[in-house]
């Protein structure tokens, strides 16, 4: 029976839920880190006091630390899928389908996008999580004075296009994941898969616009 | 019309294959694709060398064994259509035309463009029937079904096997062929009460033969000649689902 179900538990089927579990979980976060780096254009206080309140309420290492399975889980399953799939097919074709047959350009490259993400995201977690640690006093409390670090980084162009061209990846990523998210938990319908498409380029032009308004706004506005 | 053909020729599946050049001249745009390759094969018959090898049967789209892929998209460049109901009309005059069998490591090509598909035959057998006991065939007014449910059960029923849809997957995944089956049968008063046994059966078989997992690209819709949409694969999932999560043994 154990083995039974561990079986099970390694079919595609299972591995393609978790894939669309962890994928949405992911889509929530990046949706609300989103939101909240847009108190850049409120300001100094409001952006850091929204850190350091974030950063100081009681669950903050319970959700950081599911957010660390949530990525590693999606990672590893999204690696060995793409291995698996890879081995599927050990001879390529020599031409390429055509327009009607072929698949879209997103859905062909997730594991691409999503290795690219990969790399940003560590990078990233080292640019800021544990980059300089300034730090201010607004109304009295001491806090990290990230404003002042993201400032910094972004004066540089090179950080500016990296971060530009990666979240732009992001949105490529999310445009195909979000829909297929539903499709593998089951939740696939005539009556709702059009509509799910178009929330899911919007949602995804969204995510990926309001990101990369935030290193731009400060390239050019905070000189 | 005049055409150039590259066509995959292997001898077997220990050989490695390569693509040979055929020049076609005068080729009628009435005939079809397979009687195309059959005035070819006559003509490599007559200079004493070995005919083409291809799978075909009915020819009318019905028993899906003409199994190849043209300039990349199986079954050829239309939607809804098999090859042996290509028409020649559909290419240029002096256009290359690239003949490939189904490429997947499930589907071991026997030789040029034939390939073997029993893999799908041993994912109908983990499951994909309905266990009936024998007596007299019940009166068929006397089973309740829904036009909707058995319109919906008949387009899935629609699949012929002809695994266009592992050849178009990037990944050579075999669920739409799976899902068309399993819903086919659970859509349906008389396959219901199995169909959670079903589901895992023929999804653990397909998992064992070594297809590779959906992504969700839609290629194997678009090349389906019979249409069958990714809505089965996402009745097949929460099948899957929910029989794996009552399963008692
Ligand atoms: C850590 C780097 C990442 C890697 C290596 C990665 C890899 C992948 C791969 C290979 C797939 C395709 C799997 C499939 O469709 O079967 C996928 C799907 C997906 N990814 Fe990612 N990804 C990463 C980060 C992210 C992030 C940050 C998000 C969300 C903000 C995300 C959201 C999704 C969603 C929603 C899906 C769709 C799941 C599905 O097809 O059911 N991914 N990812
Ligand atoms: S030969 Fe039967 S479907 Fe083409």
């Amino acid at each position: 029976m154990a083995t039974a179900t561990l079986t099970l538990l390694r079919s595609s089927v299972v591995k393609k839920a978790i894939m669309g579990l962890t994928g949405l979980g992911l889509s929530g976060f990046v949706l609300a880190h989103m939101t909240g780096n847009l108190l850049i254009f409120k300001g100094a206080q409001a952006y850091n006091t929204y850190g350091h309140q974030l950063t100081h309420n009681p669950a903050y290492p319970l959700i950081a630390i599911g957010l660390l399975a949530l990525m590693g889980i999606h990672f590893v399953c999204g690696i060995t899928l793409t291995w698996e799939n890879k081995r599927a097919r050990t001879q390529g074709y020599a031409v390429d389908a055509a327009d009607q047959k072929a698949a879209s350009l997103a859905s062909r490259t997730m594991a691409g996008t999503g290795s690219i993400l990969a790399v940003f995201i560590v990078l990233h977690l080292i640019t800021f999580k544990y980059g300089t640690l300034y730090t201010i006093t607004h109304d009295g409390v001491e806090m990290r004075d990230l404003h002042r670090l993201v400032i910094e980084v972004f004066q540089s162009p090179v950080y500016v296009a990296w971060y530009c061209f990666s979240l732009a990846l992001l949105g490529f990523h999310l445009k195909h994941g979000f829909a297929a998210a539903f499709q593998s938990i089951g939740f696939g319908h005539p009556k709702w898969s059009a509509h799910i498409k178009c929330l899911a380029v919007v949602y995804a032009l969204i995510v990926a616009l309001g990101f990369i308004s935030q290193p731009l706004y400060v390239y050019l506005v905070h000189r | 019309m005049n055409l150039t053909l590259k066509v995959w020729r292997q001898k077997s599946d220990k050989d490695k294959g390569r693509f040979v050049e055929y020049k076609l001249n005068d080729v009628s745009p009435d005939v079809s694709f397979l009687e195309m390759l059959d005035v070819l094969n006559q003509d490599i018959i007559h200079q004493g060398h070995d005919p083409i090898a291809f799978d075909h049967d009915c020819r009318e789209g019905i028993c899906g064994s003409c199994s190849m892929v043209i300039n990349g998209s199986a079954h050829g460049p239309d939607k809804a259509t098999t090859t042996c109901q290509l028409h020649m009309r559909r290419f240029k005059d002096g256009e290359v035309i690239h003949v490939e069998p189904f490429r997947a490591k499930a589907f071991p090509i026997h030789k040029d463009l034939m390939v073997d598909r029993s893999a799908f035959d041993r994912i109908q057998q983990a499951g994909g029937y309905v266990s009936v006991n024998t007596g007299n065939a019940p009166d068929a007014n006397a089973i309740p079904v829904s036009k909707e449910y058995s319109d919906m059960a008949f387009d899935a029923a629609a699949c012929i096997g002809c695994g266009a849809c592992v050849a178009s997957c990037k990944n050579a995944s075999a669920m739409l062929f799976v899902s068309a089956k399993v819903s086919h049968l659970s859509l349906l008063p008389q396959g219901a009460p199995e169909k959670h046994e079903r589901v895992l059966k023929m999804v653990a078989q397909m998992d064992k033969e070594g297809f590779g997992n959906c992504t969700v690209t839609g290629a194997c819709e678009a090349a389906c000649p019979k249409e069958i949409t990714l809505e089965n694969i996402a009745r097949m999932n929460r099948e899957f689902l929910g029989g794996f999560a009552v399963k008692r043994k």
